[in-house]
């Protein structure tokens, strides 16, 4: 047995089924031991998208996703996909190959310190020196992706490790890391504080964000909201934590979310963020919501807590168990009023739209579309004008809505939408992008068609830069710069050249019957919308 | 507002490098860094000296936290420690200013470590403000060069 083998027998011990990835000469051991397990490895077209299938499969599993690449231009090429990983706090192990431990440092070919390039935006990572700690390595690597606050940790593997001997394997039962603890239980303490304040309130309101997904928590928060009559607005990134028609939910908060979401929290005499890191896009001015109101901040990760908001009543630990031990405790609280208050804003507040006819109105095709997917349906939104009418409009039912929210990476829906149709075959799974990150990732439909992953893609097609036109448009008068998309690809060619069935849709009228066309078997398909060229999200 | 952070973290390849990337990234400040092995050779001792409002301190010691090569984080005010900087300075005399070097060294509780004919090196080790004056004092001299540790701190033995 090899390093390489080693890493293998790894993966398995951890249940791992899928790698995503590009192999090269330097991490050819590993794609060679790999022809032994019955690891399934997908063989993506460009390294970065490697990180977000893996991150699509993991946020739909909940497990850790698996990517490994070369050294050199394939490491750097991931970097971008796991820096969106960290921001959204998705659980990851990339693998990368590295060149001969005795030529480390001596800038020979497909040389690049990764380690040191990803150190800030990974939560650990490791250059292997000896092939006897691969075992230990991996054991930890996979503990402190999927534990705490998740992120993504990078294993660094040069070639003569994969190839050295590795004389017995024991895969380790336990870490033992002496710096790494992170809290799970929520102090007992500060869940009565909470109580406390939950039974003084008038007006309390519940903000969630991608945290309460990452701990599995929906259910637990769903029945403490209806237990307790308690509102709920989310983040980008909580989208999905409710069903969008739930009578408790009022929508996404932020410069981009629902104006009487921002109201609501506002309005609150008691804000209980969970699970979400208060970044300027959910709150453009964060010092300023903890005027008038409590605020309680509920999160994994201590660090989160003060950092852009302050001052708080904390709770530090994993969310499911939090609610479920404050699902334990009494509370007497009825908010009658304020429930009637919020319905009252949501009914009125809805910004109107003047959609030209002679386009696809994106906000209501993505009504449209999302009533007809399954309830279960997994829906991917990219990033641009697009994913913030997916985050406006798409209904969400009883599946979930995933998008790059931390770090908005381009091209992101995809290959994440991959990922998540692999980790969940039985689901409907939809990837909806503009024409911008669609060409940023359509290299993909190779990856799609090698390996028969069924996913549904929409571009809505503008020939812009929708989201910087639009900022051009507010900002600078209309002075266009760089946004235009001219020379782009004429997408029905284009899927006929990867042997893909395309719908084009140029209007509302016919919409339905493209949509049921479109979801009607568990095939990929491309459908192109057509939507108007200044249209704007605001 | 200043903070001392005593950092023990494992003697590791890299961990330097972590640490103070992490401060360059956050934008926090380093005033002073001094790094060495401890009694357990697997073990490290940083003493970062820090400035910045109470939020930002508040951020340091918990983005620390975060890292995993760091075992404990000990903070502390200058008030509630012993701090200590140790500083060679090399000078250049002459029969004129030789006495009133030595009498400064002398003041100051400076030691001169080395001589030759027309250059001496004095050692010092003093809270950082001390060590700072002696160099005030010794610029109308001639100093030839200088080096200086970061602050070494512990909180006091009652704290």
């Amino acid at each position: 047995m090899n390093g390489a083998d080693a890493i293998i027998k790894c993966l398995e011990a951890e249940d791992v089924d899928i790698v995503f990835g590009y192999p090269g000469v330097a991490i050819c051991p590993f794609y060679n031991s790999i022809l032994e397990s019955s690891i399934r490895s997908i063989l993506i077209r460009t390294e970065q998208n490697a990180a977000h299938a893996a991150s699509g499969l993991a946020r739909v599993t909940g497990k850790v996703g698996v990517c490994a690449v070369t050294s050199g231009p394939g490491a750097t090429n991931l970097l971008t996909g796991i820096a969106t990983a960290f921001a959204d706090s998705i659980p990851l192990v990339c693998i990368t190959g590295q060149v001969n431990s005795a030529l480390i440092g001596s800038d020979v070919f497909q040389e690049a310190d990764v380690t040191g390039a990803a150190e800030s935006f990974v939560k650990y990572s490791y250059l292997v020196k000896d092939a006897s700690e691969i075992p230990r390595i991996f054991k930890e690597a996979f503990h402190i992706a999927s534990t705490g606050r998740k992120g993504p940790v990078l294993i660094d593997v040069p070639i003569d490790i994969q190839n050295a001997p590795v004389a017995d394997f024991t895969y380790p039962q336990e870490v033992n890391l002496r710096t790494y603890k992170p809290t799970v239980k929520g102090h007992a303490v500060q869940i009565k504080k909470v109580i406390q304040e939950l039974e003084k309130a008038k007006r309390p309101i519940l903000c969630v964000g991608g945290g309460v997904l990452l701990s599995d928590a929906q259910k637990e928060l769903r029945e403490f909201s209806e237990r307790y009559q308690i509102p709920v607005v989310s983040t980008m990134m909580g989208i999905s934590v409710m069903p969008t028609k739930h009578p408790m939910y009022f929508g996404m908060v932020g410069n981009n979310g629902k104006p009487y979401a921002n109201r609501a929290m506002n309005e609150s005499d008691l804000l209980i963020m969970t699970g979400a890191r208060v970044a300027d896009r959910a709150v453009s001015q964060p010092d300023l919501i903890t005027e008038n109101k409590v605020l309680i901040h509920i999160d994994v990760d201590p660090a989160e807590i003060g950092k852009n908001v302050g001052p708080t009543i904390p709770l530090v630990g994993d969310i499911k168990h939090i609610f479920r031990d404050m699902a334990k405790q009494t509370l007497t609280c009825e908010h009658d009023d304020w429930i009637e208050t919020l319905q009252g804003y949501r009914e009125t507040m809805e910004p109107a739209r003047h959609p030209d006819p002679n386009y696809v109105d994106p906000a209501a095709f993505i009504r449209l579309l999302s009533e007809k997917m399954k309830d279960s349906a997994i829906y991917v939104a990219d990033v641009g004008q697009n994913q913030i009418w997916s985050c406006a409009h798409h209904v969400v039912k009883k599946g979930r809505f995933l998008t790059s929210g931390g770090m908005g990476t381009m091209g992101y829906s995809i290959p994440a939408a991959m990922g998540a149709k692999l980790g969940a075959p039985n689901k409907q799974v939809v990837a909806v992008c503009g024409d911008g990150s669609f060409q940023m990732s359509m290299m993909e439909l190779a990856t799609m068609r090698q390996h028969n992953i069924p996913v549904k893609i929409v571009v809505l097609k503008n020939n812009y830069l929708g989201m910087v036109r639009e900022y051009q448009h507010y900002t600078y008068a209309d002075n266009y710069s760089v946004v235009d998309l001219t020379g782009s690809p004429d997408l029905e060619k284009l899927a006929g050249a990867y042997g893909l069935p395309f719908i084009r849709l140029t209007d509302m009228n016919g919409a339905e019957t493209a949509i049921n066309r479109f979801l009607k078997e568990d095939t990929s398909m491309l459908m192109e919308c057509i939507i108007d060229p200044m249209d704007l999200v605001k | 507002m200043k903070k001392i952070y005593s950092v023990l973290v494992e003697n590791r390849s890299g961990v330097l490098c972590k640490v103070a990337g992490l401060f360059s990234r956050r934008c926090f400040n380093i005033d002073s860094l001094a790094v060495g092995e401890t009694d357990d050779a697997a073990v490290s001792c940083m003493t970062i000296v820090s400035s910045g409002d109470e939020r930002t301190l508040e951020q340091i010691e918990k983005q620390l936290n975060k890292k995993l090569d760091i075992i404990k984080i000990k903070t502390f005010e200058e008030s509630q420690s012993i701090s200590r900087e140790l500083m060679l300075v090399k000078v250049k005399f002459n029969k004129g200013n030789r006495r009133d070097i030595m009498e400064t060294c002398e003041i100051m509780k400076a030691q001169i470590v080395d001589m030759s004919k027309n250059q001496m090196m004095i050692q010092i080790c003093d809270v950082p403000e001390r060590t700072a004056l002696l160099i005030t004092l010794l610029q109308s001299i001639s100093i030839v060069e200088v080096a200086r540790t970061g602050t070494l701190a512990l909180p006091k033995c009652d704290a």
